[in-house]
């Protein structure tokens, strides 16, 4: 199994997730750079968190049009399995390979803090190892997670169980459109995230809710 | 500044213009002295920075020579980018904490942002990667008008910078006081973790040596900010934001990276980011450090505005930028990582064996001037200073009127000081980096070492209501509360970084309040082996003649070997038993109670602080906890006992029922040296013999979901988090 983690100029959760990476599959992932315009071909490809390009246009739309995007569509058009976390997700979004959109918070400010998640989707390439509607704490760290989409497409959405993940009931930080925290392609290959379930992976860092996207995903893959 | 014709250092140096520059005549004299002539406008403008407060540390210097700066564990004591400790296993703590005070108050954003920037380049300067950030900040009253633009801003702008970074902000303190209504305190800690045979140091070696500067482009902003950071302020002020320098969190973060990797290799002989007075400042340390003299070629440094002159040039504040000396002949392979990362890279001088800096731009030579008395020369002020008078000690008639203990706990647990931060640290990423064991809220913060069992305690202090009663004791108990918040975890302290923030100099009596606090901090470095390794000092900090309070901030490092073995300061289950580790006199002078409870600002004497007592009980709680023996522990400070029983209590809605009884004092007295510990019954005998010997009073048991004052009070642990949640969203929300 070959995994890739994108690294775009100020990314700063690439280390953080390879180290999921490497302990969920055994092996350290390749670290691909943004301006590579090939990359060799993996099973599983992450967008990590951070700030890519400064995230000083809209988020994730400089690095969706990087050259290593196009790469990274062109797999996962091929069904190479793709999780992008928080700025991962709005990079998803921005390439098109998701749908929607990540606003600005409604509180307008950055959050940090863990957050209870309902995993609503556990069919999913990576969220096979959870339960179904079972709650699990994962943090959130972002200015821009106010999911949105218009009503057609939230319904779609809905009717095609594309939400993997929603805040737990008085638990959305951002405003977020159906408390949504993560949705997925109709095929459950594709997954975007705001919360960042690298960040709790070992029980030393308050518990392991997180680790299972990882255990899970390289599971599916083998 | 400029001229339409002719050259700027074609204009004549006046009286005016030297005063301008806050040159005071005698030191102007002892330039012309050093120069052999009257400079002339560029080297008088680099002159002024080099001497002035902020980079020479004149009315300091005599002072700052008195503190401890030795041990085993040092590696790098002051006087350098940042100070260096020695954590094991090859593995080295890089630490600073610097002020960003004076930009701060002009544009709170910016002002904090590019204070956090700067001190990040302090230590990844130094060959570490940054892997933790603190503030400790102080406002004015809650009430100002300005308080709730100033926290906002200054809280967005290191949130803006250090989340932008990846680089986790993990603790710090805030405190509010009248004192800082138009002169807050913006102090930023970086910490960082090198190997022991890979640290970077600024000394320039090698003639010929290519000098040269990456990162970002050169612009006008910044020109002068370390002589705005060395005058007082006045209404006027703001006028000056001009001076104040813009962050770009995000090319900074590139140039962590390119630095990373070219340090890698050993294409560099020296390193030093230009910080205060820019390219002035960096050129002429390193080649100062290392015995050379520098020629520059301004013609070569990367610009963003046109028409820049060699003064504006030297003296920019621009933000994300480093000088470095390489190897003669390592420049092609530096020049393709700093491309790569999109850095601009440019060779704009190199290494002379002259001793002096000469600076060329457009065909002439701008500025010749001798290294030696640029660093150095800067006169050593010993100014005139007075003692703080002894403090009358608490006036207990005061406390007739006093309310009842219920309505005292739940006001201070609402109250400025001790109310919930939680607003503040959730606009921080605190757990970026995935080695974030314990976050804001705790004692001392918990940052593992990457890909090991250890793990740094990092904690922020300082009471400056002590400071102003008693420099000498506060000085004593800002050292001595680092000491036991680190202690608290399990974690040994190692050593302190500080953050001199004062008034005028120029005063006596300000002076002697410098002269104080460093004397006990000197006290309690010593008798704690808890050596100062870097610092920074702010003086001027005062807005039309008044003056803060004394504020020398700590920021103290410890090391805990096994991180699994740390505790938190949180009651962590029932059936608990509670202990008092200290002797508990009921000192209420220069007390949050006398401050908030009764209202009473009278000068009283703050707690002595015995330093015996605070060594011998740190060490016991260390071993406890690394034998296992106990559930919580958390040292007691503002609100004394009763609160740092509720805030025991509050983390997890434990409550407790507290046998122990006592007095105001007792409850509300700030004495120093003491901790509240939880410990299970099956370890209780054995830390009793552990700690025999030493002042231990068994206090209460933890149960339910209300803490039991005796009989009489009974307070919903429910209701105390509210509280203490509550009042910073009501604050900001206005």
């Amino acid at each position: 199994m070959q995994a890739s983690v994108i690294v775009f100029p100020g990314s700063n959760c690439d280390r953080d997730v390879a180290v999921c990476v490497e302990a969920a599959m055994g092996k350290a992932p390749l670290m691909a750079w943004h301006g590579d315009a090939t990359l060799p071909k993996s099973d599983l490809i992450v967008l990590p968190g951070g700030f890519s390009y400064g995230d000083y246009l809209r988020c994730g739309s400089m690095a969706a049009n990087s050259p290593i995007m196009r790469e990274v569509v062109a797999q996962a058009e091929k069904g190479a399995a793709v999780l992008g976390i928080c700025n991962g997700f709005q990079v998803l979004t921005e390439c098109g390979l998701l749908p929607g959109v990540l606003m600005q918070n409604k509180g307008l400010n950055f959050v940090c803090r863990n957050t209870r998640l309902t995993v609503t989707n556990n069919k999913t390439a990576f969220t096979t190892q959870y339960m179904a509607d079972e709650e699990i704490i994962v943090p959130v760290a972002h200015n821009e997670g106010n999911y949105f989409a218009d009503d057609d497409t939230l319904k779609q959405l809905q009717d095609e169980d594309r939400i993997a993940f929603t805040y737990a009931a008085g638990d959305n930080p951002n405003g977020a459109c159906l408390d949504i925290a993560g949705i997925c392609d109709k095929a459950g290959r594709i997954v975007g995230m705001m919360p960042h379930p690298e960040r709790r992976a070992e029980t030393a860092l308050g518990g392991e809710d997180g680790k299972r996207m990882f255990t899970g995903i390289v599971e599916a893959l083998s | 500044m400029s001229k339409t014709d002719g050259h700027i250092n074609d204009t004549e140096i006046t009286d005016a213009l030297v005063a301008e520059h806050g040159l005071t005549p005698d030191e102007f004299q002892m330039v012309c002295a050093h120069m052999g002539r009257t400079p002339n406008y560029t080297e008088l403008g680099v002159f002024s920075v080099m001497w002035s407060e902020h980079c020479s540390y004149k009315s300091s210097r005599k002072w700052l020579k008195k503190l401890p700066v030795d041990g085993p564990q040092v590696i790098q004591g002051p006087g350098e980018n940042a100070g260096v400790i020695d954590i094991g296993d090859g593995d080295a703590a890089v630490f600073k904490m610097e002020s960003h005070n004076h930009p701060s108050f002009i544009e709170p954003y910016q002002g904090a942002a590019t204070g956090v920037g700067g001190i990040m380049r302090d230590v990844f300067t130094m060959g570490a990667r940054p892997v933790a950030n603190l503030n400790a900040l102080r406002f004015g009253q809650p009430d100002h008008a300005k308080t709730r633009h100033l926290v906002a801003g200054v809280v967005s702008g290191i949130g803006g910078y250090g989340n932008c970074m990846g680089v986790p902000t993990v603790g710090g303190e805030i405190n509010f006081d009248p004192s800082y209504n138009g002169n807050i305190l913006v102090n930023a800690m970086c910490v960082g973790v090198a190997r022991t045979d890979k640290i970077f140091y600024a000394a320039a070696t090698g003639i010929g040596s290519p000098v040269v500067y990456v990162g970002s482009k050169t612009g006008r902003d910044g020109i002068h900010g370390a002589t705005m950071a060395s005058a007082e302020f006045d209404d006027a002020s703001e006028e000056k934001r001009p001076t104040v320098q813009v962050g770009d969190p995000f090319t900074e973060k590139l140039l962590l990276e390119a630095c990373q990797e070219l340090m890698a290799s050993d294409a560099i002989i020296g390193i030093q980011d230009m910080g205060a007075a820019g390219l002035t400042s960096s050129s002429v340390e390193m080649a100062d450090k290392g015995g050379v003299g520098i020629v520059l070629d301004l013609d070569k440094v990367p610009c963003r505005e046109t028409h820049m002159t060699g003064y504006e040039m030297l003296l920019s504040e621009s933000q994300e930028r480093m000088l470095m000396v390489l190897k003669p002949g390592r420049e092609p392979e530096a020049e393709a990582i700093f491309g790569r990362w999109g850095l601009d890279f440019a060779v704009i001088g190199e290494l002379t064996d002259t001793g002096r800096m000469v600076v060329n731009h457009q065909g002439r030579t701008i500025a010749d001037m001798p290294l030696g008395p640029l660093a150095d020369g800067a006169p050593e002020y010993d100014r005139p200073h007075v003692p703080t008078p002894q403090a009358a000690d608490f006036d207990s008639s005061l406390l007739a009127n006093a309310p009842d203990m219920a309505d005292a706990l739940t006001t201070l647990m609402a109250s400025s000081e001790i109310a919930s931060r939680r607003w503040v640290y959730e606009q921080y990423d605190s757990m970026v980096m995935g080695d974030t064991l314990a976050g804001p809220g705790g004692d001392a913060a918990l940052v593992r070492v990457h890909g090991t069992q250890k793990a740094l305690a990092i904690s922020t202090d300082v009471t400056p209501r002590y400071c102003f009663a008693d420099p000498i004791e506060g000085g004593k108990q800002a050292v001595s509360e680092a000491y036991r918040n680190i202690s608290a975890t399990g974690a040994t302290p190692l050593a302190i970084t500080n953050c001199l923030n004062f008034g005028n100099p120029e005063r006596a009596e300000i002076m002697g309040q410098f002269v104080g606090c460093l004397e006990g901090m000197g006290d309690a470095g010593r008798s704690l082996d808890f050596p100062v390794v870097s610092g920074n000092v702010s003086l001027y900090n005062e807005t039309n003649g008044t003056g803060i309070l004394p504020t020398p901030a700590i920021g103290g490092v410890g090391l805990l070997k096994q991180h699994d073995k740390a505790v938190g300061n949180r009651f962590t289950a029932e059936g608990q038993i509670i202990y008092l580790l200290g002797d508990t006199k009921g000192h209420l002078g220069a007390s949050l109670y006398q401050r908030d409870i009764l209202g009473n600002d009278s000068v009283f004497a703050p707690p002595p602080v015995n330093l015996d007592a605070e060594a011998a009980h740190g060490a016991v709680v260390r071993e406890a906890i690394d034998k296992g023996l106990i559930a919580a522990a958390h040292d007691v400070s503002d609100g004394g006992l009763a609160v740092s029983l509720a805030e025991m209590a509050i983390g997890h809605n434990i409550g407790a029922e507290i046998s122990a009884q006592g007095d105001t004092g007792f409850w509300f007295g700030e004495d120093q040296a003491r901790y509240v510990l939880a410990v299970t019954l099956d370890n209780a005998a054995a830390f009793e013999t552990l700690a025999g010997g030493l002042p231990l009073q068994k206090i209460g048991t933890t149960t339910g979901a209300e803490l039991k004052f005796g009989d009489t009070v009974t307070i919903s642990v429910k209701q105390l988090h509210d509280l203490n949640e509550g009042w910073f969203p009501a604050l900001m929300q206005g």
